[in-house]
């Protein structure tokens, strides 16, 4: 393993106070992404979650003796797309390796892994940590350190049984790629931002589904904290953390836990432990001491994989805009980076966003999409791919104010009609008689009535003009909010003076 | 290289093999015996010589991305010696 480098200044911001003096998180990342694909790492059994226990295993997965692993080529392109991703270097020759150990959801009794030769080096994220209270995000550059591929090992259940644990194949010999990143992040807040951002990649490129609850995405979390900008301290790594929260939680804890321990005089020992999200702490797994000893070797069943330029080329030329690059456009577009930093984190928003903003203006698209098709989405507990409102429902909707058809505020008592209900928004507009009246006469008789009834607060409004605004409220109050407000303004105008 | 009698025991639990300490005392002799006669490996002068991964010349076949094996959760299970709906039932593992 390469040596460990501080490429980063220590940022008071980070900080965690301590009684002395106040301490520096370092954190460390290897996130497993479940490779997407039909078939499994080494065999054609399906990947497809959720299927009846060991219907997705053949011989190979289940290591019966002469069974033979034959790589699967998706995966491969899979592993250098998200490789080209990261900005990272492509390795045309690795090598897979067997990491030896013992336990029941592994029936061969090693893991086929790449531990000296990856597929995939150095490479690099930025990540957006924020908004702060003013709407702004700052960019960090976080080292990765290497991807490679590996194999995933099968599922135990212990509570089927008073004695025994049942083990289920399925996941077995699933592809994973397993993404280390340098001892670069510095806080919890960038440690979420930097597993969104790695999620955000996979999801673009289609090379993970990136689906933390069904365990497509999981973490290793390394911990130490130090003296601003000293020494690195011992590590502790939290293994398995599967949702960005618990790892929020996860770090947060194990960073008290060594701060207490220091403080008091004592010393970290380097373990391995478990966060338990129920009672929130993590607890001792193992230490150095009782380390598994993994006795790699190459996997003398499998040939180096080698690949040339070309084929390096041709995936580089298949990459989908990535996230910061459609971050930018945005912008370019007009677009604040508050609103594209939302749109671009999710490919299922900027998919959505640009189905909307297709043909309108990028700054009213983005308004709706963000304020009130997420919020209502979030509310609901959708996801944006079963959204009740479609792209081009959202897209009739700002056609009828743009034409105005109707105000912005009956838009909005449309969507949520739409939201609830569905439709055709043009229809709903006119069989619900929800048109903008512009019909400068029966505007005009509101106002006269609105003026003959308040002869006292006509007075007030010709001293101060402010008080139009109390008239207009009141003219779309009678008139069911579907006045034209610019021309209510207008004849009032002309009507009180002002 | 030779092993002593704590190694073989080391060896045996990663394997989780039991071995008594007597039976550690014979398997080290045997090992060592094995490790010795491999060590005249060691005289060969490989300076210069890349390991060799195949003794053919050939590059890794791959498979393409089908699903064409599975369902066959009766034949995996069979020989299991604990089996219950398909599950390997294996004494119980909580880490």
């Amino acid at each position: 393993m390469t040596e460990l480098v501080d490429v980063r200044t220590p940022n008071p911001k980070n900080f965690f106070p301590g009684e002395d003096h106040d301490w520096e998180l370092v954190i460390g990342l290897e996130v497993h992404a479940q490779v997407t694909s039909n078939a499994k790492l080494f065999s054609g059994s399906s990947t497809k979650f959720g299927n009846a226990q060991n219907s997705n295993v053949s011989l190979v997965d289940a290591a019966m003796p002469g069974m033979l692993p034959v790589i699967n080529e998706e995966c491969v392109r899979q592993a250098v797309k998200t490789g080209l991703g990261m900005n990272a270097k492509i390795n045309k020759r690795s090598v897979f390796d067997r990491k030896n150990y013992f336990y029941p959801d592994l029936p061969q009794g090693y893991q086929i892994s790449q531990l000296y030769h990856p597929i995939v080096g150095e490479g690099e994220i930025t990540i957006q940590v924020g908004p702060d209270k003013q709407g702004n995000f700052e960019s960090v550059d976080i080292g990765v350190e290497r991807l490679h591929l590996e194999q995933d090992a099968g599922k135990s259940m212990h509570d089927q049984h008073p004695t025994m644990s049942f083990v289920d194949l399925n996941r077995s010999g699933v592809a994973l790629m397993e993404i280390v990143s340098k001892p670069d992040i510095r806080s919890i807040d960038e440690a979420k931002a930097y597993v969104t951002k790695l999620r955000s990649i996979v999801r673009y490129l289609g090379t993970c589904d990136g689906n933390m609850d069904q365990g497509s995405m999981r973490a290793d979390v390394n911990v130490s904290v130090r003296k601003p900008g000293g020494e690195f301290g011992t590590r502790c790594e939290i293994k398995n953390v599967n949702s960005i929260r618990f790892m929020g939680q996860a770090i947060e804890y194990e960073a008290k836990r060594q701060i207490d321990i220091l403080e008091e005089g004592g010393s970290i020992d380097q373990e391995t432990r478990l966060f338990d999200p129920v009672k929130g702490e993590t607890r001792s797994m193992r230490s150095k001491e009782e380390a598994h000893d993994y006795r790699y070797f190459p996997d003398p069943d499998l040939l180096p994989l080698e690949f040339d330029d070309a084929y390096i080329e041709e995936i580089r030329a298949e990459l989908p805009e990535l996230p910061d690059v459609k971050r930018t456009r945005l912008m370019g577009e007009g677009l604040s980076e508050y609103d594209a930093s939302i749109l671009v984190s999710d490919k299922s928003y900027a998919d959505y966003f640009e189905q909307v903003a297709e043909g309108r203006d990028a700054k009213i698209a983005a308004n709706w999409v963000i304020n009130d098709l997420l919020g209502a989405i979030n509310k609901a507990g959708k996801d944006i791919e079963d959204s009740p409102v479609s792209a081009e429902q959202l897209g009739g909707i700002i056609d009828l104010i743009k034409n105005d058809t109707i105000s912005g505020k009956i838009a909005k008592d449309l969507f949520e009609i739409v939201f609830n209900e569905g439709g055709d928004p043009p229809k709903i507009v006119e069989d619900r008689g929800m048109a903008q009246v512009t019909d400068t006469g029966a505007i005009e008789s509101a106002v006269d009535e609105i003026i003959a009834a308040n002869p006292d607060k006509v007075q007030q409004a010709i001293e101060k003009p402010a008080m139009i605004g109390w008239f207009v409220g009141q003219v779309m109050k009678a008139t069911g909010g579907k006045a034209n407000p610019q021309a209510v303004n207008k004849l009032l105008r002309e009507k009180i003076g002002g | 290289m030779s092993v002593d009698t704590a190694t073989v025991k080391r060896v045996a639990k990663l394997s989780r093999i039991a071995i008594s300490d007597e039976r550690a005392e014979s398997m080290k002799a045997e090992l060592n015996t094995i490790l010795g006669f491999v060590e005249q490996l060691q005289e060969v002068d490989i300076e210069g010589v890349e390991p060799m991964t195949s003794v053919v010349d050939m590059d890794m076949r791959k498979r393409v991305d089908e699903v064409n094996d599975g369902n066959k959760a009766n034949d995996v299970t069979a020989n299991a010696p604990a089996s219950q709906n398909n599950f390997f039932m294996v004494p119980k593992v909580v880490e």
